[in-house]
């Protein structure tokens, strides 16, 4: 119970200095705006801050060995916060490029851009690039197998690596650095895929259906509650065990059926939202003088709806991205998404998923894993800065 | 000496956009004495909101105020606490804003909205507060105030909704009232219950008001004294009645003398003349609900039709049977003799080219993602197929005659237009078809009257130019006394007179006509006065219309 005290006391003793910040800023700044209309709660948060920043550094700077065995917390720590620190730095070095390399337009982008987008924007650069030149950049190919099994990654043959294989090897001994780089490539590629297939099907049907309306809304509209009532996960596996059969009879490559599978399971969300944003278009005046006009439905929706709905299905965009990516990274997983040997990110995750069991005590061992994984998440957020970006800037707020 | 309340002094507010903070209000300065009404006028953006809400101490978004004094009873809102603030506003100073259905919590009945600023400032107790706002309505004149209270925002027409608003500012007594434009969403015949009832519950508790409005007309009726603001500066200060009878400035001067404005009549039409659009017992329903009644009318060629009525009368609607939009469900419509499919997907390309409209909101009706070149260029495109240079020495054309630069304009985005430059945009779109006939729905209300003035001289220039047709759609009768050769009244869907301009406006008239003419604000103080006396004060408005 002594941790619960302690935090109570540490709690308390944290009002206790808020109460005197604000007490000797209202005195020292002679009652500025600023400490003179600042309530209890927002001084609580200064100083709280400021011990969670204290608390975080004392943490950090904790020794890595505690008598020959390593502590797994302090390592993973250190290791987050260097992480997050380079990102930031990176991120801040590519902006300052940005601001004074390029034409006019580009800086003036750069110039507005928060860090956050800058973040995002480097990182999706960078994973093109990878994904792009995968075969130049990757030293082993993916599918090549060497005759040491399961290297630790770090490199440093104390600890059981191999600085030929700097992030190991998997466990039938094949280079986990380069199988990260093609496995870009393949999941990348294909999320990218699909997820343009999604919105192009979605987004067509879902303005036609704000247009029209009448019977052929209703069909489409009930049709996708169909789809929509069924959990997409589970019936995307239904489907992949169904396509299966028929990819070994057809002799179509079983990739191509994911990914009209899952763009059809995400085309009914995409439809959703157009044909939201549709309707609200379509009741504009502009809308009215051009039927009147006499113009045809491609016209409508390519040139008079599509350019104002741009911004939600944009934001919808990035966000559908990532839902389609952990789609066909948990498909992976669980075996029917994209086959051995080609790599990806979900199924390695998968593979080496045995080896988390080791956090606590080797923790290079534990990140052969986590190293997939991070490689999704980073990617995930990145795309996510750069979606709370475009909305941002879309919606015309200032500041 | 009365006692002074507010003291702005100075005052600078600026607004943030492309990271440079650009003024808007370059230093006023304001008095109000206690139970003072102050009339403040001048066109969109001249930064009369602005003042207003600065009087309370608060900007909007990505506004500040820069400098200056706003001193409210000895203390000056631009340095006080947040918390001094919100012990005053509310409770001391109220808030009328524009659209009461906007500004209206949908999901709380009107009382509880009422009660929640006197229980908040414990002026009131609840139940207090609930029974002082049941006699606040009665004051205000609304219909059953003892029950209008438990309904909800959707459930009264605007013009009440807009009194129950005033109700609410005046639930604590506040010393002061800001109405920002309450009249200018309201038609003519509902503005003036919401006049008469603004002025009477001013008097009657003493408060002190300042009237944010760009109608003169109105204005006049309502303040005590007048500042005309152009562009963030002010230009003067008068009484209101020697500011009506003598301005100093010209910019005050051509504001007054916007409703000179008047076109000759043109000669009455020859009998047996082919009319270009005729409706022959034209009825329409939404749905089941009929909203249109064996409407029959003919427009001539080279003629300004206004059909006049308040709002729900089906002006608009007849406008969507020419159109096509809504088939007519008994009747038709003859465009030169012929009649017209009357549905507009059933139009030949050139019978819909013949017929063009121009809209109300030229915010929604030019799409805010193309560039004027191509808004006006495709019909051009659409119509006569001209492409590339030809093209484009047509939209040049264009913009000419509605006197833009076509250099300037031509690669601007909509958004980047003032009101009138978009409505002027609107004019050279229907042109662009190279129609005989125009139907303008309401082209003038969104604007200033200066910026209206302008459009409605286009127009007549452009009919006499090019021969054109208008079916001039509009509940302001100053407009149609400047604009139009017949007149069509209209009421609950059907029409209720017709004839040339001259005779509809001497007597005799239908009841109804004689309504909307003498609710149309004039620029005499005691308008307002005079003619609630005549109608018997309490009998306007509502009352006025179910007598008939």
């Amino acid at each position: 119970m002594s941790w619960a005290i302690n935090l109570i006391l540490i709690l308390m003793v944290t009002g206790a200095v808020a109460w005197g910040f604000r007490f000797v800023g209202q005195r020292v700044t002679g009652n500025k705006p600023f400490y003179r209309d600042m309530p209890f709660a927002i001084a609580f948060g200064y100083v709280f801050g400021v011990v969670v920043i204290v608390g975080a550094m004392l943490y950090y700077f904790q020794p890595i060995d505690n008598k020959g065995v390593p502590s797994s917390g302090v390592v993973f720590f250190r290791w987050a916060v260097q992480g997050f620190m380079s990102f930031a730095v990176a991120a801040y070095l590519f902006r300052l490029i940005g601001r004074h390399v390029g034409t006019e337009g580009t800086r003036k982008l750069f110039r507005t851009m928060p860090l956050t987008a800058a973040f995002g924007i480097l990182v999706i650069i960078i994973y093109a690039v990878v994904s792009i030149f995968a075969g130049a950049i990757a030293p082993f190919g993916q599918e090549e197998i060497f005759a040491n099994a399961n290297i630790v990654p770090g490199g440093n043959p104390l600890l059981g690596g191999n600085p030929e294989f700097p992030l190991g090897t998997d466990q039938i001994g094949r280079d986990i650095y380069s199988r990260l780089i093609y496995g870009a490539q393949n999941t990348v590629g294909i999320a990218f895929a699909t997820t343009c297939l999604a919105f192009f099907v979605g987004g067509s049907l879902g303005f036609l259906a704000s247009i029209v309306g009448g019977w052929l809304d209703q069909l489409l509209s009930r049709a996708v509650d169909v789809l929509m009532a069924i959990p997409a996960l589970i019936f995307a596996l239904l489907l992949m065990t169904i396509a299966s059969v028929w990819s070994n009879q057809l002799g179509i490559d079983r990739t191509m059926f994911m990914i009209l599978i899952i763009a059809m399971i995400d085309s009914t969300r995409v439809y959703r939202l157009s044909r939201a944003v549709g309707q609200n278009i379509v009741v504009m005046d502009y809308i009215e003088a051009a039927k009147l006009r006499g113009e045809g439905m491609g016209y409508l929706i390519f040139k008079e709806i599509l350019p104002n709905a741009m911004a939600p299905l944009l934001a919808e965009f990035g966000l559908r991205f990532c839902f389609v990516f952990l789609t066909i990274a948990s498909l992976s997983f669980l075996g029917v998404g994209i086959q051995p040997p080609l790599a990806d990110w979900g199924t390695m995750v998968k593979d080496l998923s045995q080896f988390i069991n080791f956090a606590a005590f080797a923790p290079n061992v534990a990140t052969a894993p986590l190293l997939a994984a991070s490689a999704i998440a980073l990617l995930t957020v990145a795309v996510n800065f750069v979606v709370d970006w475009m909305l941002h800037k879309s919606s015309g707020l200032k500041e | 000496m009365v006692e002074q309340l507010l003291k702005i002094r100075n005052l600078k507010i600026e607004g943030r956009s492309d990271e440079i903070w650009n003024p808007i209000i370059n230093g006023i300065d304001l008095d109000l004495k206690k139970g003072e009404v102050l009339g403040l006028i001048g066109e969109s953006g001249a930064g009369k909101s602005s003042v207003g809400l600065a009087a309370m101490g608060f900007t909007r978004d990505g506004c500040r105020i820069s400098g200056g004094s706003v001193e409210f009873d000895g203390v000056d809102l631009v340095t006080a606490s947040a918390a001094v603030k919100r012990s005053m506003l509310g409770k001391r100073i109220a808030y009328v804003a524009q659209s009461a259905a906007a500004s209206f919590n949908p999901a709380h009945r009107l009382l509880d909205q009422h009660t929640e600023a006197p229980v908040q400032h414990r002026v009131q107790s609840r139940s207090e507060s609930e029974l002082d706002g049941i006699e606040l309505y009665q004051r205000l004149r609304l219909p059953d105030p003892d029950n209008i209270g438990f309904r909800y925002p959707h459930q009264v027409s605007g013009g009440q909704l807009q009194r129950a608003m005033t109700a609410m500012a005046m639930s604590c007594r506040p010393d002061l009232i800001i109405f920002d434009e309450p009249t200018t969403a309201l038609d003519v015949t509902t503005q003036i219950e919401v006049l008469a009832a603004i002025r009477d519950i001013v008097e009657q508790f003493d408060t002190a008001a300042i009237y944010i409005t760009h109608d003169l007309a109105v204005v006049a009726q309502m303040a005590d004294r007048i500042k005309v603001l152009l562009r963030g500066d002010e230009v003067e200060e008068a009484d209101t009645r020697s500011m009506l009878s003598d301005p100093k400035e010209d910019y005050t001067k051509s504001l007054w003398a916007v409703r000179s404005f008047k076109r000759p009549s043109k000669p009455a039409v020859l009998k047996g003349t082919m009319p270009i659009v005729s409706l022959k017992n034209v009825s329409a329903a939404y749905g089941k609900s009929p909203v249109l009644f064996d409407v029959d009318f003919d427009i001539h060629a080279g003629r300004t039709v206004a059909v006049v009525g308040e709002s729900g009368s089906g002006k608009s609607t007849a406008a969507r049977c020419i159109t096509g939009l809504l088939p007519p469900s008994q009747g038709h419509i003859e465009f030169n003799g012929e009649a017209l499919p009357l549905d507009y997907r059933k139009r030949s390309k050139n019978q819909l080219r013949q017929a063009q409209m121009i809209y109300q909101m030229a915010d929604t009706a030019l799409n805010p993602r193309s560039r004027i070149g191509d808004i006006i260029g495709r019909p051009v495109q659409f119509y006569s197929g001209l492409t590339g240079t030809a093209k484009r020495k047509r939209v040049e054309e264009l913009l000419v005659q509605i006197e833009m630069e076509p250099s300037l304009y031509t690669d601007r985005l909509p958004g980047e237009l003032s009101g009138g430059q978009k409505q002027r945009i609107g004019i050279a779109r229907a042109l662009a078809a190279e129609p005989q006939f125009i139907i303008c729905d309401e082209v003038t209300s969104a604007l200033d009257q200066l910026v209206a003035e302008g459009i409605l001289r286009l127009l007549a220039q452009l009919q006499d130019d090019l021969g054109l047709s208008y079916m001039f759609i509009t509940h302001d009768l100053a407009t149609v006394s400047a604009i139009s050769d017949e007149v069509v009244v209209m009421k609950d869907g059907c029409v209720v007179e017709q004839g040339p301009k001259a005779e509809m406006f001497q007597p005799p008239h239908h009841p109804y006509t004689d309504l909307l003419l003498s609710s149309v604000p004039e620029m005499n103080p005691d308008w307002l006065t005079t003619l609630l006396k005549t109608r018997g004060v309490d009998n306007i408005g509502d009352a006025a219309v179910k007598k008939m």
